[in-house]
């Protein structure tokens, strides 16, 4: 096992007494500390030992949520909202905007991994729909010309 | 009267984080009245309200809260249920952001009423963004004594925290919630024993709507007869619902029950965009009913929706104008339904799986006559024999739907037989 990834699920355990009540919040809070902005199945299989708990459990949850992935992610991640009222708002533009900017189609990374761009599901901004969600924070009322600027925001932000 | 504020008293009033401004705008004087006059003149309060739980099932909140406080256990819980999932729906997030104190207000008068000693409040993964600011809001209320040991001297204690969701629309459910604060994967369990009496750590458990716990607060503090002032004799009181889609001025609005869909549409949220025609709304999330332009005239009441086979749900109201298409619009909600379904039940998992490949062939226009008794199968048995309240009124969207558009759901032969018959 890597000395980095148990160092990493260490300090993050220890702070929940290394009580597996607390999964959530553990993985939660691991996934945003690691690489690639995921649970890898070396890291599930720590988590697991850690907590003393079945790697199938930790599998489980990381699987069902949707904030959790077991594959691994660019550093930023889009959120496209395809719920009902961004598909009555069009949001189709949007998702071309996205599209064309990045160079990727929704559900892939830019080959560079800074961003993943995925469809997800309301996240309570109807009243700016069509949104878009990138990293915690929300956009609404976008034009081609902000979508280019959110981006380039972003590109710049990690250099 | 159109837009009132009776639960939104607060909204703009003060900095909705600042503890001092809400103090000095009359905050937690709710609280004071209880500490005052006791927990049973309270409970009669809320009775007297008839205020019915604002998260969709509209169980009477006096009778939930007296349920609560006679369970017996060393531990209890109170768990705020702000994980509003159902799109369409952003109104806790308003109460949550503009006036977070009214919510821990409410939260330690249903810990002191039911006599829970622990509170959590549950946030949706997608509302990341506030988690800050609520917790250093319960730190507020602590380092003044709204929280923690003995609150403002009396014997009560009451603990709260944030806890944080991770996506799921299923843990809107009280035992999917548990489950997922408990380190598993958000799936409901079998019923009885309910969440009242083993929810989270088996342990009793109250939760509760964010929007019921605000009222509960404007409720004591005014009381029940200024909330009777608004809205019928069964739906007393005001709602906050959330309005989007077509409509020219989409948002939160606080609304006494009784105004009709077409006031709330046109008075409030400023009309269809573009001078365009209604077509449908969808109303209280994506499990809610869908009611054609033609019945905008029915009144928002929980007795008048239910006539029309709809619910008040969790508020959201989705306007779609002449340019939507209805069926490519339930498409939509199947697969958000699909995406979401746990896949503990049976009914939920497939059913959301065949009702897919059915609506793939319905919106490509190769439906047979099978494909749409097939439809009413899956739903029949979706709607009956689903484990939890995600499974049962996920069928309503559609039933409302056939109920209202039936050339929709028939083959063009079918329609046309029917119609030289008529």
């Amino acid at each position: 096992m890597k000395p980095e990834l148990e160092q990493l699920a260490d300090s993050v355990c220890a702070k929940y007494d290394y009580d597996a009540v607390n999964l959530l919040p553990i993985l939660q809070e691991i996934q945003r500390l690691s690489v690639h902005n995921y649970i890898s199945e070396e890291m599930a299989r720590i988590i697991a030992k850690k907590l003393d708990i079945t790697e199938s459990r930790v599998y489980d949850v990381v699987t069902y949520f949707s904030a959790l992935s077991s594959e691994p992610r660019g550093e930023v991640i889009i959120q496209i909202c395809n719920s009902t009222t961004c598909n009555v708002n069009n949001n189709r533009d949007l998702i071309r905007w996205f599209e064309e900017e990045l160079g990727i189609k929704v559900g892939e990374t830019t080959p560079d991994n800074k961003f993943t761009l995925i469809f997800t599901h309301c996240f309570g901004a109807c009243d700016v729909s069509p949104a878009v969600r990138i990293d915690d924070d929300v956009y609404g009322m976008l034009t081609r010309e902000k979508v280019k600027e959110l981006i380039a925001a972003k590109r710049g932000a990690g250099e | 009267m159109k837009q009132v504020h009776f639960i939104t008293e607060l909204f703009d009033k003060y900095d909705g984080r600042d503890l001092l401004a809400y103090l000095n705008a009359g905050g937690f004087t709710a609280l004071k009245k209880l500490l005052d006059t006791g927990s049973e003149a309270v409970l009669a309060e809320i009775d007297a309200s008839g205020l019915q739980g604002r998260g969709g099932a509209a169980y009477p909140t006096g009778k939930k809260l007296r349920q609560a406080r006679a369970e017996k256990a060393a531990r209890k819980f109170v768990v705020c249920n702000a994980d509003e999932g159902e799109p369409g729906t952003f109104k806790d997030r308003e109460l949550l952001k503009r006036n977070i104190y009214q919510v821990i207000e409410g939260m330690v008068i249903a810990g002191i009423c039911t006599q829970s000693q622990e509170g959590i409040i549950y946030v949706r993964e997608e509302y990341t963004n506030m988690h800050d600011e609520i917790r250093s809001a319960i730190a507020e209320c602590y380092k003044h004594n709204y929280l923690g040991k003995g609150v403002l001297g009396s014997p009560y204690n009451f603990d709260l925290k944030l806890f944080s969701g991770a996506g799921s629309y299923v843990c809107g459910e009280g035992f999917a919630m548990c489950e997922s604060m408990e380190g598993k994967s958000g799936r409901p369990r079998s019923k009885p024993p309910y969440v009242k009496q083993e929810g989270f750590l088996r342990l009793p458990t109250l939760v509760i709507n964010t929007e019921t716990l605000s009222t509960i607060v404007s409720i004591i503090k005014h009381g029940a007869d200024s909330f009777r002032r608004y809205g019928t004799e069964k739906s007393p009181g005001t709602k906050l619902i959330s309005i989007s889609g077509k409509v020219n001025r989409p948002g939160v609005y606080e609304i006494p029950f009784g105004l009709t869909i077409r006031e709330i549409i046109n008075d409030l949220a400023g009309g269809i965009r573009n001078g365009k025609k209604g077509h449908f709304v969808q109303i209280g999330g994506a499990s809610g009913g869908i009611l054609p332009e033609r019945l905008w005239d029915t009144r928002y009441t929980y007795e008048d929706l239910a006539k029309a086979g709809l619910s008040v749900g969790s508020g959201a109201i989705v306007v779609a104008d002449e340019d939507n298409s209805l069926l490519d619009y339930l498409k939509v909600v199947q697969d958000f339904f699909r995406h979401e379904s746990c896949g503990k039940c049976t009914p939920c998992r497939e059913g959301n799986r065949q009702l897919r490949f059915i609506f793939e062939r319905i919106t490509n226009g190769t439906a047979t006559a099978a494909d749409y008794a097939n439809l009413e199968i899956v739903l029949d048995v979706m709607g009956k024999a689903s484990l939890c309240g995600s499974g049962k009124t996920e069928v309503v969207p559609f039933r409302t739907a056939q109920r209202y558009f039936p050339e929709l759901f028939m083959t063009k032969e079918t329609y046309a037989a029917k119609k030289a018959v008529v």
